[in-house]
């Protein structure tokens, strides 16, 4: 198997990109996710207007088109980005509209008497949503969060085709020079479906640590 | 002011949700350092009173005063203007509640919910807000459940955590809602002995809404029986309980006998 070493060094870069990818991604995601969330859920009318628009449309087109068109559109207009920052803009916009949605419910799952007892206790809107019904609403998004982590993951195999040096361009690179199709992709398949364990296995713990003592039993 | 000016006075407000009117055209004094029962049947606009004192409902018409300053509106020019943010925040300093179902924050320690709020609200520092803290849950008895969260904690011990709360911040009124209502029997009496102590160690201004008559007999200064939106009969405890004049308090009572409570 000595000949087939090369080869995985250049999966395991692509690897290394892939992470680097879907982690910018989310980090992205996850602001668009609390910008747009939290605009919905505003007492203006633009502010709601401006998020609105913004998760019907990247929830409404394809991830793929949105790539194409940050890659090879955003130029035209004086916008050059390189590979990987249109690949972190799109998964980022893309998966944020999603998780914004995700955002909104959950702020909106936190019962009345919660607000009312900030307003009881003159904490104001501010306050009351940072020290009382954030916390309590992230804990609600934790798990959907956690399935939006790994489609942001998965998706992230689309840069390959604006040639990104990713997992599947990786593999693809490799199938071209060895003609064996089986090696390289069975190895992507095996990586992608490990990095997804390892976020899910990282949100449920994060889920456990936050939800210490909430239930009465665990302290 | 003079020493006997009401601290609240409510004129002539009205409420409704959609097409029920639970509030019609409601007139109220309270005076300082006067301890009130509001009683009635559910749905006669009681508890809606305390939830608008607390800007928890707005109203739809008529005045309401606190220590002789406008709740819901502001003077600007000599003209009264609905009050904005600002201007609530500013009033409810002066006033605060303690909820049916305790509404503590379940994320919090119980410390935690006491501090919270003065620490933000107030910029108290936390050590200081934590020494005050200690104190009051000490008065509520909850001292040694200071690290404790809501969820390990009885219904009883929550209420009494919730008045520490409330407490916390130093209101001028306390607005009562219920709140043994949804305790099981054996835990009324603890939070009960905590309003007494209230009663006896602070000169706050309370309105409670209860359905615990014997308790409302003994606390209370003055009770105030409510039906459709209006006070019916008002007087001393002892006049509304022994000795009720209208219908309609009778009838309320004699049903309230009938459910075995002691009057």
């Amino acid at each position: 198997m000595t000949q087939w070493s090369g080869y995985f060094g250049l999966i395991l870069q692509g690897a290394l990109v892939t992470i680097e990818l879907a982690l910018m991604g989310s980090v992205l995601a996850l602001i668009m996710a609390f910008l747009a969330g939290m605009g919905r859920l505003s007492r203006f009318f633009v502010l709601r207007a401006l998020a609105t628009a913004y998760i019907e449309f990247f929830r409404g087109t394809s991830i793929f088109v949105q790539l194409f068109f940050a890659y090879f559109v955003l130029p035209l207009v004086g916008l050059e980005l390189t590979p990987l920052q249109a690949g972190v803009l799109a998964l980022g916009l893309n998966v944020g509209a999603y998780a914004a949605e995700v955002v909104r419910g959950a702020v909106q799952s936190i019962g009345r008497e919660q607000h009312e007892a900030c307003i009881a206790l003159n904490l104001g809107r501010w306050h009351g949503l940072r020290h009382v019904i954030l916390p309590q609403a992230f804990l609600v998004m934790l798990p959907t969060f956690g399935n939006n982590a790994i489609e942001l993951l998965k998706a992230t195999s689309v840069v390959s085709l604006i040639s990104l040096a990713d997992l599947t361009f990786q593999a693809q690179v490799v199938r071209a020079q060895t003609g064996n199709t089986m090696v390289p992709f069975a190895t992507i398949l095996v990586i992608y479906f490990i990095l997804a364990l390892l976020i899910s296995w990282g949100v449920r713990s994060l889920e456990r640590r936050m939800a210490r003592g909430l239930d009465g039993v665990r302290v | 002011m003079s020493a006997t000016a009401p601290i609240i006075k409510v004129d002539a407000i009205s409420k409704s949700f959609g097409a029920f009117k639970v509030l019609d055209g409601l007139s109220m004094q309270v005076m300082p350092r006067e301890k009130l029962a509001l009683i009635g049947p559910s749905g006669s606009g009681k508890t809606t009173i305390l939830r608008i004192l607390m800007t928890l409902e707005r109203i739809d018409g008529g005045h309401i005063q606190i220590e002789g300053e406008q709740l819901y509106h502001m003077e600007r020019n000599g003209q009264l203007l609905p009050a904005d943010e600002r201007h609530l925040a500013k009033m409810r300093q002066k006033i605060g509640m303690v909820f049916q179902l305790f509404n503590l924050f379940p994320h919090k320690s119980v410390i935690d919910n006491v501090t919270l709020a003065p620490m933000l609200t107030k910029g108290t520092p936390r050590a200081a807000a934590q020494k005050r803290a200690m104190e009051l849950l000490d008065m509520v008895g909850m001292a040694d459940k200071a690290k404790a969260m809501p969820a390990q904690l009885s219904g009883g011990q929550k209420q009494r955590v919730a008045i520490a709360r409330a407490l916390a911040l130093q209101p001028k009124i306390m607005l009562f809602d219920e709140v043994t209502s949804a305790l099981d029997p054996e835990l009324v009496e603890e939070v009960l002995n905590v309003l007494w102590r209230l009663c006896a160690e602070t000169d706050m201004t309370m309105l409670l809404v209860t359905h615990e008559m014997g308790f409302a007999h003994d606390f209370a200064d003055r009770v105030l029986f409510f039906d459709r939106g209006r006070i019916v009969e008002e007087g001393k405890p002892d006049e509304i309980f022994r000795n009720p004049k209208q219908e309609r308090t009778q009838g309320f009572l004699k049903k309230i006998i009938a459910a075995g409570h002691r009057v």
